[in-house]
């Protein structure tokens, strides 16, 4: 490491007993880079076997990479928690500017423990941490009002970060979100409910210094090398143009785009929802997270008028993504992509899961549908496809925990469909929602295996479309590639490169160059072997938590669903499932 | 003379890239070095600041730095003598833009040259050297 590089400093927060203390740690830097492959150790360190995930003791643990501050689009935190959601793995990514103010703070991880007895905002500056009273922040409706305040109240601003929860987290809804900068979230999985727990309203983190390279000239050069191929070249087009939201027509066209809680693979309004559309009527501006060039986050211009009152508007920029546009809408029946933007708001608002939030949604809606409850269950709202009012009230009366049912609606599909009913179209994969891609088996086969559990962490859906839609290709040898890609992301994720420019930063050798800049040794073949070796370790911690292969399921839906490769084959599942238990665990 | 200025502020994203250019001159990461900040007004749901010396023509820091440190260019704006700078940071509370940025690590002010290394940075367009 470059001397004095602070990577390696890692900041323990106590939130009941407001103290903190700065720890070296060069041991895990060393070997494991940072990110996922740092903060997989302090879990497996800090994290006491079986606990309860919404108790004192489950640690938040937030960490980067040596890249970022130094080469652009590394630009990502990895969080990671024992899942509310799961009962598993919690990891979650957000950008926004987490990651460099984690970095220019002068930290490589920071580590939350403890439960406080009120709530409290914690302030990073530096070398110093503040502790603030967030009574009076607790409780208010919006997930925006109290980040308002917190920016308005403290320094830095232009270099910090604000992390802060919602309604959704102050009452540890299994899928409550942590918000980064209004527009970026550590969405899956439940951070939202563990900050909750510990009545930690929020954290700010604040820091500008600066980080020392071996070679300025080369450094200048590889900089210019990679900003280029962000900014010019074809690979990062996607994501600049229209974004994300260019899937919605590509899956419909291919017949993979879950529809109504998957009893559909196209929607007939997709045009009308499509990126496209979006982009053309409401796409209003386009920011990026900090240190990276592309900005692909795409905000449409939402304007609603007040029903009470002619001539009263109220206006408001609204994030959208492919994701929320399959959860919230496609998969809701939404025709329109103002109700759309509408239901995005609102999941803002109480900072929560989109993508749990409208799959929850669809399953209630085709329980209501199939009579297997009634408006008791709902308390008077009668969901329907494409009725986004209902979609309103029913995320207001989750919130709320207005009764029984809405309560197990706040901890997932698999939780309420074991009380309810309708397991067979409960659509997760290991207790976590599922996301917009019905390819083919190994999208699913991706989810079920992923150390992490959203759709950016495999190769599955990709595989779907570039192996299996054009021959056989046996189960093991999907499972073969899924790991090895696994690998490959554990090494992404441990620098804190955004996924997204995978197909510049995948290369190796480039990685083991940029590190050798900032004075770190890692061949090409080290760096192969680490990915493999953090995945396994990641799974020390998953099989401790009780994940086993064998409680791995599908819904029916899934299997009576056609995808774009056809039917998906209980069987060809089955035996995937028994190799890669056999390669995992091994 | 050239002066970087700020050709429409409604373009910027955010990126942070010309304050990552601006620190980079001096050959390495971070940000303790940079004299350009990019700031939301409100918010990221409201326009972005860029915040950035102006060259002023008779520059106010230069006149209450102590020892002289600031020497105005004929061109408009200042040039630093570290040397002479005694850190007293008169000159950042001084200028009504916070155009003077502080450099902790040294403990030193760290205003634009206008130099242009960041233009090439901003992939749109929001910033350029200009001609006045
Ligand atoms: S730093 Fe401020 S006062 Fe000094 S020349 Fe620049 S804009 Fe004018
Ligand atoms: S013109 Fe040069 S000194 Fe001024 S902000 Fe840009 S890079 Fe920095
Ligand atoms: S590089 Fe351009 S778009 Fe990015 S922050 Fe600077 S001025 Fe804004």
């Amino acid at each position: 490491m470059v001397y004095q590089d602070t990577i390696s400093r890692v900041l323990y927060i106590d939130v009941k007993d407001k103290k903190f203390w700065i720890t070296d740690r060069k041991d895990l830097f060393d070997k494991y880079i940072g990110g996922t492959g740092v903060a997989t150790q302090l879990l497996l360190e800090e994290c006491p076997m079986g606990i309860d995930p919404l108790s004192p003791d489950n640690p938040i643990i937030f960490a980067v990479g040596p890249l970022v501050g130094v080469f652009p689009l590394a630009s990502k935190t990895v969080a990671m928690f024992k899942s509310p959601h799961t009962g598993d793995l919690g990891e979650s990514h957000a950008g926004g500017r987490s990651a460099i103010a984690i970095r220019l703070a002068g930290y490589g991880a920071i580590v939350i423990k403890g439960a406080s007895d009120f709530p409290v905002y914690v302030s990073v500056q530096g070398n110093q941490v503040f502790f603030k009273d967030a009574t009076t922040l607790w409780g208010m409706n919006s997930s925006l009002t109290p980040a308002r305040i917190m920016r308005e109240r403290e320094k830095g601003a232009g270099y910090r970060t604000i992390l802060r929860i919602g309604p959704a987290g102050e009452k540890m809804i299994s899928y409550a979100c942590v918000v980064s900068e209004t527009y970026r979230h550590f969405g899956r999985l439940g951070l939202g409910a563990v900050f909750g727990s510990k009545k930690l309203k929020g954290i700010i983190i604040s820091g500008k210094q600066s980080l020392k390279v071996t070679d300025s000239k080369k450094y200048k050069q590889l900089y210019k090398q990679i900003y280029d191929q962000a900014v010019n070249s074809e690979v990062m087009r996607k994501y600049h143009d229209l974004g994300t939201p260019i899937n919605v027509m590509a899956l419909n066209n291919l017949g993979g785009l879950p529809t109504k809680n998957l009893q559909q693979t196209s929607f007939e309004q997709a045009k009308e929802i499509s990126g496209e559309n979006i982009a053309e009527k409401y796409l209003g501006k386009r920011i990026a997270c900090a240190h990276c060039p592309t900005a692909c986050v795409h905000l449409a211009n939402l304007r609603e008028s007040y029903k009470d009152s002619p001539y009263f508007y109220k206006t408001t920029y609204v994030g959208y993504d492919y994701e929320p546009l399959f959860s919230l809408g496609t998969m809701l029946g939404i025709e329109n992509a103002k109700d759309i933007l509408i239901l995005i708001e609102e999941v803002e608002k109480y900072a929560m899961d989109a993508m749990s939030a409208g799959v929850i949604l669809a399953w209630a809606t085709e329980m209501f549908e199939k009579k297997l409850i009634s408006t008791v269950e709902t308390a008077g709202v009668e969901p329907a496809w494409n009725n986004t009012k209902a979609y309103v009230d029913m995320l207001a009366k989750i919130i709320k925990q207005e009764n029984d049912f809405y309560k197990a609606l706040g901890r997932g599909v698999v939780y309420a469909s074991e009380i309810y009913g309708g397991k067979e179209f409960a659509l997760a994969h290991g207790k976590n929602e599922m996301s917009g891609y019905h390819t083919g088996p190994a999208s699913h086969l991706g989810y079920l295996l992923s150390a992490r559990h959203s759709h950016l962490c495999n190769a599955g859906y990709s595989l779907d479309q570039s192996l299996l839609m054009e021959k056989e290709v046996s189960p093991e040898e999907i499972v073969d590639k899924l790991v090895e890609e696994e690998g490959v992301r554990q090494i992404l994720s441990s620098l804190v490169v955004c996924f997204f420019s995978r197909a510049i930063y995948k290369d190796m050798n480039l990685i083991s160059e940029l590190l050798a800049l900032m004075g770190i040794k890692y061949s090409a073949e080290d760096l192969k072997r680490l990915g493999r070796e953090i995945h396994s370790e990641k799974f020390k911690f998953k099989l401790r938590e009780g994940f086993s292969f064998e409680n791995l399921k599908l819904a029916d839906r899934v299997y009576e669903t056609k995808a774009p490769t056809g039917y998906i084959s209980r069987d060809y599942i089955e035996r995937a499932l028994i190799y890669a238990k056999k390669i995992i665990e091994k | 003379m050239k002066k970087l200025s700020v050709i429409d502020n409604k373009r910027c994203t955010a990126c942070q890239s010309c304050m990552f250019a601006c620190s980079r001159r001096d050959g390495h990461g971070g940000l303790s070095n940079s004299c350009i900040g990019v700031k939301t007004a409100g918010g990221f749901e409201g326009d972005m600041t860029i915040v950035v010396c102006r060259a002023c023509a008779d520059p106010p820091c230069a006149k209450v730095c102590p020892t002289n440190a600031l020497i105005p260019k004929s061109t408009g704006g200042v040039r630093l003598e570290k040397t002479k700078c005694i850190g007293c940071k008169l000159c950042q509370q001084t200028c009504v833009i916070d155009a003077v940025f502080w450099n902790k690590e040294e403990n030193k002010p760290v205003i634009c040259i206008q130099c242009g290394y960041c233009v090439g940075f901003c992939p749109h367009n929001v910033i350029k050297l200009v001609t006045k």
